[in-house]
């Protein structure tokens, strides 16, 4: 079964820009994906349109067998707050909460109580390695860290698909390797991967290569 | 995998975080929270001080008392005046439930400094012949010097209301002051404090009855009669009063109760100044639009935060009513200091005027409430522009 299928999928914007051409891809479910191409080449925004953050000018898009376009934005919400996990270049993590508390803000619009979702933080942090950082706050974390810690929120609710943007770009190399490391080892455990990256080696350690180029998906080869 | 419902967020999760959100800028949110804090504040001290300033008057008048009655002669049913006859006191004495009665018979006489006044200069002063309770009955003391006694039976004595001893420029009694009254010189033996319960007294000068009947034949038909009654029977000695005044004919008597009026008053009084009332509503308005203002610029501010939460699971709903949480929490933070910031210039006020010290309950309930529904209006435009912001380009801010 697929946990991601865009069946050409249009993506237009104001002052008629076309960010994605006709675009059609099947990720099946386990799938761990690279996608690499130039800046503009569209690959964000296949990002967030397989995240349902966005829905497409054109074309179907399906999410663990849920057509997107007939969609409420409350059953999109809900597909997102129990299957999909979104790990950013920026992080975005609230910088008056802790460690725990920023991971378990992953879990708030997945409707459990407070207590069980810090449980869940907590273990998820244990997971990412950062069982010594649990009440810092992301001012007293190394980048490195950070990314660990927006990682766990991503992970803590056991999501299927894990969609991550550059999560390496504001890292040095290091911490870039741990990171992806990480990424791969949770998604071993069951989840789909898709992930978004300038750097060819990172890209060539993962089992299917999606290269975009001005909107399209030039190149699709599995390792 | 099915698709769960909307999450409800519960209340203190939803408080939680509207308090960290409003802790990211603490510095701008107290500000904001001031100008409401400021437009409640006047509307609670409006409110506190007109409350504080009744409770007064009506301490003033329990402190007075409300058991006394007043007896006047009506017209009669061809529109004439009707008399009390002489009887009357020593009848409404013998009354149960009476305490005390006096009476007032006035007279057509003028009181002057001395003969050389012109006629026409009368001052407004009346004089009255009276007996020797006055003062206890219509519960008041002297200013200075005694009220008529025995001795004042037989000599021609005066005593002045303070508002006639201020016209005729008497300050104290010294033991020789004299006025002139109908012709005689009359010594004066003391003035009165002013007279809450009926200040049309405070106008008048007081001698004796008998001396009024030697001098100037006045008839001993009262003109006006003053009843203390037994504080718990002040409704039935009412009703019974006219029948002991003038057996003869009750309905030609008119009773009333001085207090009512005074009640009345107190509670004109406590009717809040709808001006200051108005002022505080226009603090009110311009602390709103400080709330929506310091809201709008949050919203741009923490657009990744949206983002995020969006990604996250959140409906446009939940963004919504976070952001719109946030500025009704504001406000009613707001409300709250301004309610103890009223109090505390009610407080200041009454200590001043030594009034008792009154802030109505409703305002506690009200001045919060208030605050919460100014936030939730004030923050409506800035949650639904939250709501309304798409994920992905938030994300990129």
């Amino acid at each position: 079964m697929s946990a991601l299928r865009l069946t050409a999928v249009v993506k237009e914007y104001p002052g008629d820009v076309t960010a994605l051409k006709r675009v059609s891809v099947d990720i099946p479910e386990h799938d761990q994906v690279a996608v690499v191409g130039p800046s503009g080449s569209g690959k964000t925004t296949m990002l967030t349109i397989l995240g349902t953050l966005e829905r497409p000018t054109d074309g179907q898009v399906e999410v663990l067998g849920h057509p997107v376009g007939p969609a409420s934005d409350r059953e999109l919400a809900g597909l997102r707050a129990q299957g999909i996990g979104f790990v950013f270049q920026a992080f975005h993590l609230q910088e008056s909460m802790s460690a725990v508390d920023n991971v378990a803000l992953g879990m708030l619009y997945g409707g459990a109580p407070l207590r069980r979702r810090r449980e869940a933080a907590r273990a998820a942090l244990v997971r990412v390695g950062l069982e010594h950082r649990l009440d810092f706050r992301p001012k007293q974390l190394s980048g490195g860290e950070r990314q660990r810690v927006a990682i766990a929120r991503a992970v803590a609710k056991r999501p299927l698909i894990l969609l991550a943007d550059e999560p390496t770009g504001n890292l040095d190399s290091k911490s870039g390797g741990e990171v992806i490391e990480l990424l791969h080892g949770l998604a071993d455990d069951g989840a789909t991967l898709v992930l978004i990256t300038h750097d060819e080696q990172i890209a060539s350690e993962f089992r299917r290569r999606l290269q975009m180029r001005d909107g399209e998906i030039v190149d699709d080869r599995r390792r | 995998m099915t698709v769960a419902a909307e999450a409800r967020l519960p209340l203190r999760e939803l408080l939680t975080s509207a308090l960290q959100g409003l802790g990211t800028s603490r510095l701008r949110a107290a500000l904001s929270a001031l100008g409401i804090a400021i437009g409640i504040g006047a509307m609670v001290a409006v409110v506190g001080v007109s409350a504080s300033a009744q409770a007064n008057l009506l301490a003033e008048i329990d402190a007075l008392g409300t058991n006394l009655l007043t007896l006047s002669p009506g017209t009669s049913f061809l529109g004439q005046n009707e008399v009390l006859p002489p009887t009357s006191v020593p009848q409404i004495l013998h009354q149960s439930g009476v305490l005390d009665a006096v009476a007032i018979y006035q007279l057509s006489e003028n009181v002057y400094r001395s003969p050389y006044v012109p006629a026409a200069q009368t001052g407004g002063i009346g004089v009255d012949a009276t007996g020797q309770d006055l003062p206890q009955v219509v519960g008041t003391s002297m200013a200075s010097g005694h009220f008529l006694n025995a001795v004042s039976a037989g000599y021609p004595e005066t005593v002045l209301g303070a508002q006639a001893a201020q016209i005729l420029q008497i300050e104290h009694v010294g033991g020789h002051e004299l006025v002139y009254i109908g012709n005689r010189w009359f010594l004066i033996v003391g003035v009165l404090e002013p007279v809450v319960l009926d200040s049309s007294l405070d106008s008048d000068a007081f001698i004796s009855l008998p001396v009024a009947e030697k001098l100037f034949q006045t008839q001993p038909n009262a003109s006006e009669i003053y009843v203390r009654a037994n504080q718990n029977k002040v409704i039935p000695v009412s009703n019974l009063l006219p029948a002991s005044a003038d057996p003869q004919d009750p309905s030609g008597v008119s009773i009333s109760r001085p207090s009512d009026a005074l009640e009345a008053r107190a509670a004109a009084k406590g009717q809040f100044t709808t001006l200051l009332l108005g002022l505080g509503a226009v603090a009110l308005l311009v602390g709103a639009i400080g709330i929506a203002n310091i809201m709008v610029i949050s919203v741009l501010e923490r657009r990744g935060e949206i983002g995020l939460r969006r990604a996250l699971g959140a409906t446009r709903r939940h963004i919504g009513v976070q952001f719109l949480a946030e500025s009704a929490l504001l406000a009613v933070l707001g409300g709250v200091a301004g309610l103890a910031l009223g109090a505390g210039a009610t407080d200041v006020y009454a200590l001043t005027r030594h009034e008792p010290f009154v802030v109505p309950v409703y305002a506690l309930v009200a001045a919060p409430a208030a605050g919460f529904a100014i936030g939730a209006l004030a923050g409506l435009y800035p949650a639904l522009r939250a709501a309304r912001l798409s994920p992905t380009e938030a994300l990129r801010a």
